[in-house]
């Protein structure tokens, strides 16, 4: 079956970059540009990961996954927090929260796929 | 008229007199008793049978020599604020009944300067009394029919009822209370009621002279001025003349402080302070109007009478030569109205002072520790009694057997003398806290033995064997000790001289004992509370400084043989609550000794009370520096809890405002980190992006389409861009706050730079479907950056993009001169600016949430650079938002040459 990700970032460049990545790899990718979108998105589908940055307008990324811990529905998919903020202590409440993964910028796109690849399997 | 007629209408006015008191002291505490118009009116007890009849016998035989004896109080008055309300302050505090007691207080309790004051005192004001007797007696044998009569007894002597009648009134009124400190409503009213009559029958008697016997005051002028020796009267007569003014100026000056029944009036009997205010112009006003006759009233009794020997009666003769009855018994009324106020007044000040210094201190204290309460009292009140009546008798009898030969004015002019010898002991002590009691006692004596050998004695002898060796040759036939030409000095009146050598000795002494002696620790301490008394009322019963031992309950049998057990208990209750003391406290200590002091004072006089305590207490001699010590550490403690207390509001206020700083620091601390937290990711997006595409391009195994291949090189471009950007506003922003940045200043015309930064945004502003406004047309050249300026307005035009809605934006840019400045304004109607981030709008690395845009674009520093920019420009910037929507930025720039 085809896996499905959601991206969810507010800078168009980076979000290119991985979208093109997922979709070589035969994902079934969603884009959302904030914490809003991204749940208007997760309302609909249950894709089996999400990409989340941190620091977003309006709705961040801690709240999104609140959000995602919060529904019955989402509690097979996978959150990595793919982010800037690279402090431990930053780290350590978004793992607090219940995140799989904390991945930070700049990334390599091979880790990124290797990361996600071995939370699916 | 009959005497019979006469003293019936003295029965009926002293009966009204009675009813007046009788009806103040019912209503004491009504306003009508209790107002400045009374206490004026009742200061007005100077002006005495002296004043009524004496200054028209002055004024008839050496013209305006009876003004001087009036300016000395009018110079006087102003003065009260500052020296009569010290007077008061400390006597209300002390519950001082006298002067005696003022000046014994002053020098520590001194029994025997109290005791010398009063002796001084009755030495003075008995004549003076019997002179007041005379005039009344005069003046009824003037009134009536039997001209020739002269008494053959005692008892068919009228003044000897109307002296008898006068000491039962004072004793009667005087003596209501035992504490002599307490208010005596109805003889200060029953005086201020005399006053008003007797400058109104006064005012009666000089209309009538002048405009009805004579043509008005021209008149008598013009008839005057045709007698001989004219001028005389009305114009100085060179040195000796001026020297009696100046002299006489500074007797009644010192008279109405000194006067017994000055003292009595103006300081015992003041019930409010402020009375002092209305006072000070309203007595001096009563003076005036009570000397504009005088002269006219002299003058034309010279003209109608022309009998130098009964010049004082003038005022009463006049109206009798012109047949009119009813005028002449209102003068005889206007007159004794001031005898009886003068004596009044005079024989309870002294009563007061002869019991509570003289008699209770030298003889009966033991007796009343015996002694209940009750009966104490009435021992004090009958010792006062018969004081009063004692020194009525004994004015009576100076009356008959001396005052025959001497004229009111001169005998007057004695007791000024004699009372001015309290002067240096009570004017200097009151403000060199120097003074010692040793000094004082001296400086009087001395004083007292020089007027009796000018003045005293000379006048006694002269008056009884008419001329002696001693007065003309001096004594021992030596020159320089002629009494009235002491040391060759021969160019002075007779009291003048006296006055001038009396003073002179006392001063001296007083002075030099001051220097060379230091008084007891009781007595310094007492002069530092009279000098300082402005603090005093601060320092209160912690300024007696007292050590010793002594038990609560002995200092309560003291008090209770004097003021009863109740009052007595009240009045420890009230101590002991007002200093937070256990009701039970057993053992006293100063303040108690001073408030007991202070309780007796009253009732038995300062001396008195000091020796009562002390009988009962067991008191330590306190060193002269402990006194000191304490004094010094009384009025350093009240000054240390005012600078302890300025001190903690400044520390209170300064750490409001560390706690403000510290509040900013975290403040800024947070915006710090947050700005790192942007920095970095602001830094690292761009970075990422260029990484991220990078790697896939570097992987790629070419099956990427060529239009994907180019637009992953363009977003590396992008980001590459966007990192320099952001690290040149740093690094500008830096620049520009640290001043390492110069301004390139040149004259630029504002519209043109307006329209290029307009022109730069214009195809943005487009896109978005926002309005760019920029309608003035004005020219104004000013020296500026066009860079830096043209950085700002692109800076505040595409801000305004950013917050204003596609579509529906307008954005407006306007200039305008503004007092010296070019006022620049930059608004929109955007969502505005929340109001709590006003504040910070402008700090580096703020970013306003309220985009609309997703994503922040801006570094966080551009507005901050903006304010920099403006900073260095010497102009202002700062936002506001619109009152209907959106912002609008403003900045000025100064018009400099």
């Amino acid at each position: 079956m085809k896996k499905s990700i959601l991206i969810v970032d507010d800078e168009p460049n980076i979000v290119m970059t991985l979208e093109y990545t997922f979709k070589k790899l035969d994902f079934e990718v969603f884009i959302a540009r904030d914490g809003s979108e991204a749940i208007q998105i997760l309302d609909t589908y249950t894709p089996d990961a999400v990409l989340l940055d941190i620091m977003m307008p309006n709705i961040d990324g801690y709240q999104t996954l609140e959000y995602i811990k919060s529904k019955d529905n989402l509690s097979h998919t996978k959150v990595i927090f793919l982010t800037a903020k690279n402090r431990a202590s930053d780290m350590e409440k978004g793992l607090a929260l219940g995140a799989d993964k904390y991945l930070t910028k700049p990334f390599s796109v091979k880790r990124v796929v290797a990361e996600i690849q071995e939370l699916l399997q | 008229m009959s005497n019979y007629f006469i003293i019936g209408i003295i029965i009926i006015y002293l009966a009204l007199l009675f009813f007046i008191a009788f009806i103040a002291e019912k209503h004491a505490k009504s306003k009508w008793v209790n107002n400045s118009v009374v206490y004026t009116l009742s200061l007005a007890v100077f002006c005495t049978a002296w004043t009524y009849y004496g200054s028209v016998g002055i004024a008839a035989n050496s013209g305006i020599d009876f003004l001087p004896i009036y300016l000395g109080p009018v110079i006087a008055a102003p003065l009260w604020i500052v020296i009569l309300r010290k007077i008061i302050r400390i006597s209300k505090q002390h519950k001082i009944s006298s002067i005696a007691d003022f000046i014994s207080l002053r020098y520590g309790n001194n029994r025997f300067l109290g005791a010398l004051v009063t002796v001084l005192c009755l030495l003075g004001i008995v004549p003076y009394i019997s002179l007041q007797l005379k005039a009344v007696s005069e003046t009824f044998q003037i009134l009536s029919l039997e001209n020739n009569y002269v008494a053959t007894s005692i008892f068919d002597d009228s003044t000897f009822y109307i002296a008898v009648l006068l000491a039962v009134f004072a004793a009667f009124f005087g003596t209501q209370t035992t504490d002599a400190s307490e208010k005596h409503k109805g003889i200060v009213v029953s005086v201020a009621f005399e006053s008003v009559l007797k400058l109104v029958f006064f005012l009666v008697i000089g209309v009538y002279v002048t405009y009805f016997l004579f043509d008005g005051t021209s008149d008598i002028f013009d008839k005057m001025s045709q007698t001989e020796n004219f001028k005389s009267l009305y114009s100085f007569n060179g040195f000796e003349n001026g020297f009696s003014w100046l002299y006489t100026i500074l007797l009644s000056f010192m008279a109405i402080f000194l006067l017994p029944r000055q003292f009595q009036i103006s300081v015992v009997e003041n019930v409010r302070e402020k009375h002092l205010k209305q006072a000070i112009w309203m007595f001096p006003l009563y003076l005036l109007l009570f000397n504009v006759f005088v002269i006219y009233i002299a003058w034309a009794g010279n003209l109608s009478i022309g009998n130098p020997d009964v010049a004082e009666y003038y005022a009463l003769l006049l109206p009798l030569q012109n047949g009119n009855n009813f005028l002449a018994l209102l003068v005889f009324l206007g007159g004794f109205s001031a005898v009886i106020s003068m004596v009044v007044v005079s024989t309870l000040a002294l009563s007061t002072m002869v019991s509570n210094n003289l008699i209770i201190p030298y003889g009966f204290l033991d007796k009343f520790l015996l002694n209940h309460p009750e009966r104490n009292a009435r021992y004090i009140k009958n010792i006062r009694r018969i004081s009063i009546f004692f020194i009525i008798i004994l004015a009576y009898v100076f009356y008959v057997n001396l005052s025959f030969y001497s004229s009111l004015y001169s005998i007057g002019l004695i007791a000024f003398v004699i009372i001015s010898q309290l002067a240096p002991s009570f004017f200097i002590g009151l403000f060199w806290n120097r003074g010692s009691s040793k000094a004082a006692i001296i400086g009087i004596l001395a004083g007292l033995a020089v007027s009796f050998y000018t003045l005293i004695i000379p006048l006694s002898i002269e008056a009884v064997a008419g001329s002696s060796f001693f007065v003309n040759e001096g004594l021992f036939g030596l020159s320089h000790l002629k009494p009235h030409a002491f040391l060759g000095v021969d160019y002075l009146s007779v009291p003048a001289h006296a006055f001038f050598w009396s003073m002179l000795v006392n001063v001296f002494c007083y002075l030099v004992l001051s220097l060379t002696s230091k008084g007891n620790y009781r007595e310094r301490n007492y002069a530092e509370m009279f000098v300082d008394s402005r603090n005093y009322s601060k320092l209160q019963d912690n300024a007696l400084v007292w050590k010793g031992e002594a038990y609560v309950t002995d200092i309560k049998n003291v008090l209770q043989k004097f003021l009863g057990d109740e009052r007595t208990e009240r009045a420890l209750r009230l101590f002991f609550t007002k200093y937070d003391l256990p009701q039970d406290t057993q053992m006293a200590d100063a303040r108690l000794i001073n408030f007991s002091e202070k309780l007796l004072t009253g009732s038995i006089g300062s001396a008195s009370a000091k020796i009562l305590i002390a009988s009962v207490v067991k008191e330590e001699e306190v060193s002269l520096v402990e006194v000191l010590k304490i004094l010094e550490e009384s009025k350093e403690t009240i000054a240390n809890n005012k600078l302890l207390k300025d001190k903690s509001t400044e520390l209170l206020l300064i750490s409001n405002q560390l706690k403000f700083a510290n509040q900013e620091l975290v403040q800024k601390d947070q915006q710090k980190d947050e700005f790192l937290d942007t920095v970095a990711h602001e830094l690292k997006t761009p970075i990422t992006g260029i990484r991220a595409a990078t790697e896939v391009l570097l992987d790629d195994d070419d099956d990427m389409p060529k239009e994907l291949r180019q637009r992953f090189l363009e977003n590396m471009l992008n980001d590459s861009d966007r990192l320099s950007r952001l690290i040149h506003n740093i690094l500008d922003f830096e620049k520009l706050s640290t001043g390492r940045s110069d301004l390139n200043l040149g004259r630029h015309n504002i519209r043109e730079t307006i329209e290029k930064a307009s022109d730069s945004l214009t195809q943005l502003a487009a896109n978005k479907n926002i309005k760019l406004w920029s309608t003035n047309k004005s020219d104004y050249y000013l020296k500026y950056d066009e860079d830096r300026i043209l950085q700002v307005l692109t800076n505040l035009i595409s801000n305004a993009l950013k917050f204003t809605e596609p579509g529906k934006g307008n954005i407006y840019v306007q200039y305008k001169y503004d007092n010296g400045y070019l006022e620049v304004q930059v608004s929109d109607n955007g969502k505005g600016i929340p109001t709590e981030d006003l504040p910070y709008v402008f700090d580096k690395f703020y970013q306003s949430k309220n985009q609309n845009i997703k994503k922040p674009q801006g570094s966080g520093l551009g507005l901050a650079i903006s304010k920099q920019i403006i900073d260095n420009h010497g102009g202002k910037i700062w936002i506001e938002n619109n009152a209907k929507s959106g912002a609008t930025f403003s900045f000025t720039l100064p018009f400099v040459k």
